[in-house]
This record gives C-alpha cells, structure tokens and sequence, in this order.
C-alpha cells in the first residue's frame, strides 16, 4: 500500500473556482503623473492628473460620484473623489485638503510626481436617469467636489436637462470652492446662490446656513415633486438638515442623493473601515439615495 | 456523499499519509494556571502531539488564512519614478487535521466576503485554495453556542469529516482528493448500524449543548434596540481593547499601511488585522470620529457580525465558537449581550 500521496493530490483540492484575472484586479494600480497643482482655498488644493499608459488614458472612465484610491508608496493610500468631468476619462482632477499623512506630503509635492491610481470605485449619481427633470445641486464645504463632476457633466449636456439649480454654502467667503467658475455656470443658465455663515468686508451676498439658503429657495414658489432631483453634498450635519426639508417640501427620498464621507483602506469591501449595517460605502456607495440612507444605522 | 467508517488505531495511518505535507493540527500549546491544557493550531510532525480530541483552540484556524500582517505589495523607488510588484504566488499546500465545525463554518462565511464578491482576495484564495482540511466533531463546551447558529454541522467546506461513534470512526468524504487519501488506510463501508450509531452520538452530542442564543427575529430587535440602555451598559465594562476580534475565527477588517525603508530604495503596503473595538475604527480624514464611544463601537460589532452580515448574505457572521467570550477580559459574552438586548425589547413591550 502506497501511503505516499503526492502533493498534486493535495493541490487538487480545489473547491474554489476563481479567474485569475478576477484576482489581479484586487491589487493592481495604474501609473499616474501629477501635471499641475493649483492651489484652490486654504489647505485645499487641486491635482490634475494624468494616467501615463496610454491605453489606460483613452478607455480609463468614470461616472460622477465615484471614487479613486490614490498611493504615494512609502507614504500612504487613501480615497479621493474625482471632482472633474467624466468626458475628459484619463485626465483627473482631484481636490485635496491637507489634512493627514498622504494629503500633506502632497501639499508639499510638485508636479511630476508619479502615483499609483486604482479604480474607479463606487456607486454614482444617475444622471441618465435624471434627464429631462429638474435638477437641484446643493453643497456645503468640500461637498462641492465629488458635486462638481456631475454639474460639468449637466453642463455638457445642458439641453437633457430643465431647470438647473446650485446651491452652496461654506463658512466664509475664502473656503467657497471654485467660486471663480461659478459665472461661467451662470452663463450656461444655471442658477448659482451662495449663502457663507462668516462674511468678510467685500461680502455682499448672502449671510448663514446652507438651510436658509435651501429654506429661502424653496420659498420662491418652487414646489419639488417627482420631476425635480437633488444631489445634496456636504458634512453629515447637513444632510440630516437639508434632507428633511427637502423632503417636507414634496421631493420623494429616492429622488435626493447624497455622497457619504469615509476613510477607506480597500475600496473593494474587504478591510470593513467603511461599514455601515449591512453596506461598504466602498462599494454599495459612496451616492446613496436618501431612502438607503435612513435606513442604515449610523449613516449620517 | 460517501460514507466509511475505520479503526481508531487508524488515525495515526491517516496522520501518516497526510503529513507528508505540511500538517498543521491542534496541539497543547500552554497549560493554564488551573492546570487546563491551552490547544492551538501548530505544525506537528509527530501524531504524539497532535491533540486530535480536543476541546476547542484558543485561537482559530484564522491567522493561516489572514495573517496578522501581510506584505500585499512592495516598490522599488527610483527618483521620481517606482514600480509596483504584488506577489499572487500560490501558498504550499496545508493539510488541517481536527477542525471543528464551527472553524470549517468560519471559512465557509469567510469565502463569502473574500472569494464570493467583486473584488477577490487574492491573498485569502490563495491560501484557502491550497488547504486539505480534516474536520473532526467536537465536544460542546459551556461557553459555546454554535448549534444557536446553526454550526454545529458543515455540509462543505471540508474534504474529511471524522466523528467518535465509541469503537470506530465514522467519516464522511467530500471531495476526490479525500477518497484518494483513504486508500492509504484500511476502511470500511458504512453499514447501517454505523449511521444508526452515528445519529445517536449526534444527538447525544446536541444535548451536551448548555449555552444558548435566540436568534428568532434577531435582525429586527436589533433595529428595534438600537438607541437601547444596554448597549451603554456593555460599553462601559468594554475595554475596547479588540481581543474579541483577534481570537474570532471570522473577524476579517484590517488596515493598511505605507512603510519605506531607510535607504529610501525600496517601500512595501503592509496589511494589518484590525478591530472594529478599536478607538480610531471609524475615524475619519480631519480626525472625525463616527464611533467615539466605547459603547458604539461595541454594538457596530454586533450589529455587523447579527444584522448587517445577515441582511448582505442571508447568515450571520458568528459561528458561536464562543472564544471572544472566554477571551475578553471584561467577562463580556455574546450570549449574555443579545440576551439583554432581547429582554429590554420585551420590557419595552
């Protein structure tokens, strides 16, 4: 009797079945150049990116509302939304504050550093769902960067859509991002409102809360219903504020979105860092419709 | 699915057959101070020391599947510019002889969110690919609650599963590779005496089982419960020290991290085990925290293991191997936890 049994034997007992090239997407990143840095407001900057592989540049793309990890080796990895418009595929923007490891090597960086991109990862905001309705933009702080990918995507396409609306509010007028495209958007018949709660001298707009702003709007005898969405962007405080009003005001919660805010290790589902209930923002999110929302434990 | 029965004398026979792998097996590691004998998965090389009946390991099967730190990807830095290399390399062959169910249960939930899903761990398959696994029935302990999770069983998962009916061992095969391996030992074919003998030590086995948890609508009390007393109550003897998760054979979060070496040549993304108990779980960029509280983090840990997993795949994450329980140096055991949670639903009734 042979007690022998060869390795192979052992090998063989296999009983999960998998492509490799399934498991190669998990850690795999394309090689990117920063091409330009421009500073934004204070401690936030904008990085344009470009992905150096020039098949990975023509039929890399993304839908507004999704995510990138980008890493730095040695230094870090971390999650980003790309606040630019889909149609430009392996040129990203992206719009970080200098507030951790990562953030504040790249604070200090130049252009020509290479870095690592995978993804994109995440849900998005429906925006071929959303054509032919109403749509209401609002964002508070640094909500406006994962919203300003889907803006320039209606303003791409500005005939699909009707009434256009964005609202944005920050805490004084310096940390209004992109403020200096606002009149373009403005041109392209969008109405643009900005409320700031810390008004400087040369402030002449609007003084408070995102609220008032999104309260003063829909006092001008605007009445949302099913023909109206809204795509809401902002610290979790506002969420709960702005939905609610929205809500009473007649918008159905599976026409608001939102974009939740979480530190992510993986983007895959895998490290838990961003579990809510039974939902990886990674994954099942970051857009949620507010519906989804309310209905996880924890989410805002 | 195939069954046979063989001498005890056999074990060692089978033990032989198999090492010519890499075995690994419980063993006794430590002898506590109340002169209990503490088992852990080891490599054993000798069938002396494997300690095939034994109660249950003080950690699990896990740390051969996820390891505690991991090497996923290492660089090499040339000015400006790097490269990246993530070695998928296949792991060498592991042979698992005596699983408990409740372990084998374990790796079959795991697979779910690391082999089943969109994005595939590699790291995982890899090693979970190359296992041969010896799953053998247990002797129910009084902290343990796997039948209330329905694990006191597996249907797959295993290539061999061994049960004690007195004078023989009754073994169920499951796979091609085990048929293959049992022809090194002399077996025979079960009869129906052996299934008979083999449902009474079920039985006999299921009535061993003292520790109980209700899991009747558990998904809903909990959604019910979630602003409850007790969760504050657990919270505050929580010493939010992330023992539970390092000894439970499914905890599976972790973190990465970036380290670069001195000569600045050469840097590697390292991944880390982690608990959710842990402070900075749930922080943020800017240093928000969604869980700050020692009671928040405890029950995010239910409400994922009981509702969450539950709600994504239809079975709960907890197999009730009950090692979180008897590890926590807070005396904080899962059974009593859902139980409070249960009687403040009903008191609130």
């Amino acid at each position: 009797m042979d007690r022998n049994v060869p390795v192979v034997d052992i090998l063989a007992a296999d009983h999960i079945h998998r492509r490799k090239s399934d498991l190669m997407r998990y850690e795999y990143c394309h090689e990117a150049e920063i091409t330009s840095i421009s500073p934004l407001i204070d401690s936030v900057k904008l990085y344009r990116i470009r992905l150096l592989d020039p098949a990975v540049h023509s039929t890399f793309s993304f839908v507004p509302g999704q995510f990138v990890m980008l890493e730095v080796p040695g230094i870090g990895e971390a999650p980003f939304s790309i606040s630019s418009s889909p149609s430009r595929r392996g040129d990203l923007e992206l719009c970080i504050r200098s507030v951790g490891t990562l953030t504040s090597f790249l604070a200090r960086c130049e252009r020509g550093l290479r870095v690592g991109i995978s993804g994109p990862f995440g849900t998005s905001y429906p925006l071929e769902r959303m054509k032919g309705s109403n749509m209401l933009f609002i964002a508070g702080g640094l909500g406006t960067v994962p919203l300003r990918s889907a803006l320039l995507a209606v303003l791409e396409n500005r005939s699909r859509y009707a009434r256009v609306d964005f609202l944005c509010g920050a805490k004084n007028p310096a940390f209004l991002l992109f403020a200096d495209e606002y009149e373009s958007w403005r041109n392209t018949d969008i109405g643009v409102q900005c409320i700031v709660d810390e008004p400087d001298e040369g402030w002449s707009g609007q003084v408070g809360m995102i609220t008032s702003l999104v309260d003063q709007f829909l006092s001008s005898g605007i009445s949302l219903s099913d023909t109206w969405y809204a795509i809401v962007c902002g610290p979790p405080v506002m969420f709960k504020a702005v939905c609610s009003t929205l809500l009473a005001a007649g918008l159905p919660m599976h026409h608001m979105f939102v974009s939740l805010e979480r530190r992510m290790h993986c983007g895959k589902g895998k490290c838990c860092r961003c579990n809510v209930g039974s939902t990886y923002t990674c994954l099942d999110g970051p857009v949620f419709d507010f519906w989804s929302v309310v209905n996880l434990k924890e989410a805002i | 699915m195939l069954f046979c029965v063989f001498a005890k004398s056999e074990l060692r026979h089978l033990f032989e057959v198999l090492s010519y792998n890499c075995l690994v097996g419980p063993t006794v590691k430590e002898t506590s101070p109340e002169s209990w004998p503490l088992y852990a998965y080891e490599q054993v090389f000798d069938f002396a020391d494997l300690a095939f009946e034994h109660t249950t390991t003080s950690h699990s099967p896990k740390k051969y599947f996820l390891p505690h730190r991991l090497t996923m990807a290492s660089y090499a830095l040339n000015d400006q510019s790097w490269r990246k290399e993530v070695h998928f390399t296949p792991e060498t062959p592991v042979v698992f002889f005596g699983m408990h169910a409740c372990d084998i249960n374990a790796l079959n939930r795991l697979d779910k969110v690391l082999l089943d899903s969109t994005y595939p761990n590699p790291f995982y398959a890899a090693r979970r690919r190359n296992t041969f696994i010896v799953g053998t029935s247990c002797s129910p302990q009084p902290f343990c609650f796997c039948e209330s999770m329905d694990c006191e069983t597996v249907l797959h998962g295993c290539d061999l599963f061994i049960t004690d009916i007195g004078e023989l061992y009754f073994c169920e095969i499951r796979s091609s590779a085990a048929y293959q391996v049992l022809q090194g030992i002399s077996t025979k074919e079960a009869k129906s005496e052996h299934h008979a003998l083999f449902i009474q030590a079920a039985k006999k086995r299921k009535a061993q089982f003292t520790s109980q948890m209700d899991t009747t609508d558990l998904v809903m009390i909990l959604d019910m419960e979630f602003q409850a007393e007790v969760w504050h109550e657990w919270g505050r003897r929580c010493l939010s020290c992330g023992t539970c998760a390092s000894v439970c054979p499914t905890c599976y979060c972790y973190g990465t991290e970036q380290l670069i070496d001195l000569t600045l040549g050469s840097a590697r993304k390292e991944m880390r085990l982690y608990s959710c108990n842990l402070v900075d779980f749930a922080e943020v960029a800017g240093g928000f925290n969604f869980r700050p509280e020692s009671a928040t983090r405890l029950k995010y840990r239910y409400y994922h293991k009981h509702r969450g997993f539950v709600e994504a795949f239809e079975e709960s994450l907890c197999v009730g191997c009950g090692r979180c329980g008897q590890a926590c140096l807070a005396d904080i055991a899962p059974v009593d936890v859902i139980a409070s949670v249960r009687r403040e639903a009903e008191e609130d009734g």
